[in-house]
């Protein structure tokens, strides 16, 4: 036994380059890259608030910047990376609840999802709609 | 049971530790029928070309949990994958990933099971009872809060799922938290203060970043990532209770 087993000498392949194994975690990759976008998108709308406080004139000066063809053409990138980050924060949210039952059978998990994403959807239709009504 | 002249060629990843410096792929062209696993197909490889070949293999019928394997990839059952649906091309197995290899698909699983056995993979009873005063009931309600998470066999695929598990193997790893979860779910049970100080740390449950490919591969739909991550809810919960909780109270 003492000799097979000094013929013992497990290989550990490297972990480098992990994430081109699977397209799973590419995608993965992507939906976390997706919230530096976000946190960057905070910034802005911080920036916003700031210059408000410092006046009508910095505060339009903010809002004219943000009319740029560069600030536009950023914006509707944004758009769609928030909305691949809203599809994805509500796949992942199933899997943190317990298991949620109605009339004694489990709600599957992509109707959590889908539920999830139209409840986004609507909020985010009342709040343009909202928006729509204060426009002077 | 269509022709049978049909074959596929089987890229084998091979280690032999006596022998060879690193892992190297085989190849080994292989007749099969509509109904052969991956599992018979190196059956076939080693009974009738290259008895040299070194694989785990118990049951057959999914349910031991040793034959799991990389098949193009992914982490599979060789038992319950089937030629078949290879056939257009070749079909690369390897061992399982973010474990070390031991001999060609045979994968060392010394971590796995100290771990398990970390966790009290066991009931701890809340209150023991006597023999006389009979067994411990249980409705069919709280049997379904912990069903699903009871079916794991041990196979190991969600490990090599898990890139958190690849990149830091101090890392619990899915299947044996959603153990935890198993018996810390059960009503009868009253051992989670016991499984939590482990389950509470970055070798616990915050050691996942909700990857959650685990859920994706599990032959037994475990859902290990849905176990995990509901309790880091929880594990936050019993953070801050710390400290409104007199000391010595039980939640
Ligand atoms: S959780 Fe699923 S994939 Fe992981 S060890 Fe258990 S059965 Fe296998
Ligand atoms: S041989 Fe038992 S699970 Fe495949």
């Amino acid at each position: 036994m003492s000799a097979q087993s000094g013929k013992r000498r497990p290989y550990l392949r490297p972990i480098s380059g992990w994430w081109k194994r699977d397209p799973y975690f590419i995608r993965y990759l992507a939906m976390e890259a997706t919230s530096i976008l976000i946190a960057l998108y905070a910034l802005i709308l911080l920036f916003g608030l700031l210059r408000l406080s410092q006046g009508e004139a910095a505060y339009n000066g903010w809002l004219e910047t943000l009319q740029s063809p560069l600030s536009v053409g950023l914006h509707v990138l944004l758009l769609l990376v928030f909305g691949y980050h809203s599809y994805s924060w509500f796949k992942i949210m199933p899997k943190t609840l317990p298991a949620i039952h109605w009339r004694g059978a489990k709600v599957p998990q992509p109707v959590i999802t889908r539920i999830g994403v139209a409840a986004a959807v609507v909020l985010n239709l009342l709040v343009i709609a909202g928006l729509a009504g204060v426009q002077p | 049971m269509s022709d049978d002249n049909k074959t596929i060629e089987m890229e084998v990843l091979r280690y032999r530790p006596e022998q060879d410096r690193e892992p190297f792929f085989q190849t080994y062209e292989v007749p099969f029928e509509d109904d052969w696993s991956v599992l018979q197909g190196l059956q076939y490889i080693k009974d009738d070309l290259d008895s040299s070949l070194s694989f785990r293999w118990s049951c057959r019928m999914a349910i031991c949990g040793s034959c799991g394997m990389m098949i193009d990839g992914v982490p599979k059952l060789g038992c319950r994958t089937f030629l078949r649906n290879y056939h257009s091309g070749k079909l690369r197995v390897e061992a399982l990933e973010h474990f070390p290899i031991e001999r060609d698909l045979v994968i060392v699983v010394d971590d796995f099971m100290e771990k398990l056995a970390r966790i009290k993979p066991y009931l701890i009873p809340k209150q023991v009872r006597k023999l006389e005063q009979g067994e411990y009931l249980q409705t069919p309600g709280q049997l379904e809060q912990y069903r699903q998470f009871s079916t794991c066999i041990n196979c190991m695929l969600c490990y090599a799922a898990c890139p958190q598990y690849g990149l830091n193997s101090g890392f619990t790893g899915p299947g044996i938290l959603a153990l935890m979860h198993r018996y810390n779910a059960d009503s009868r049970d009253g051992g989670r203060d016991q499984r939590m100080e482990l389950g509470h740390s970055d070798e616990g449950v915050w050691g996942c970043a909700a990857v959650a490919y685990c859920s994706e591969v599990c032959p037994k739909e475990v859902d290990p990532a849905n176990a995990i991550n509901q309790n880091k809810m929880g594990s936050a919960i019993d953070y801050f209770l710390r400290f409104v909780r007199p000391r010595g109270a039980t939640g």
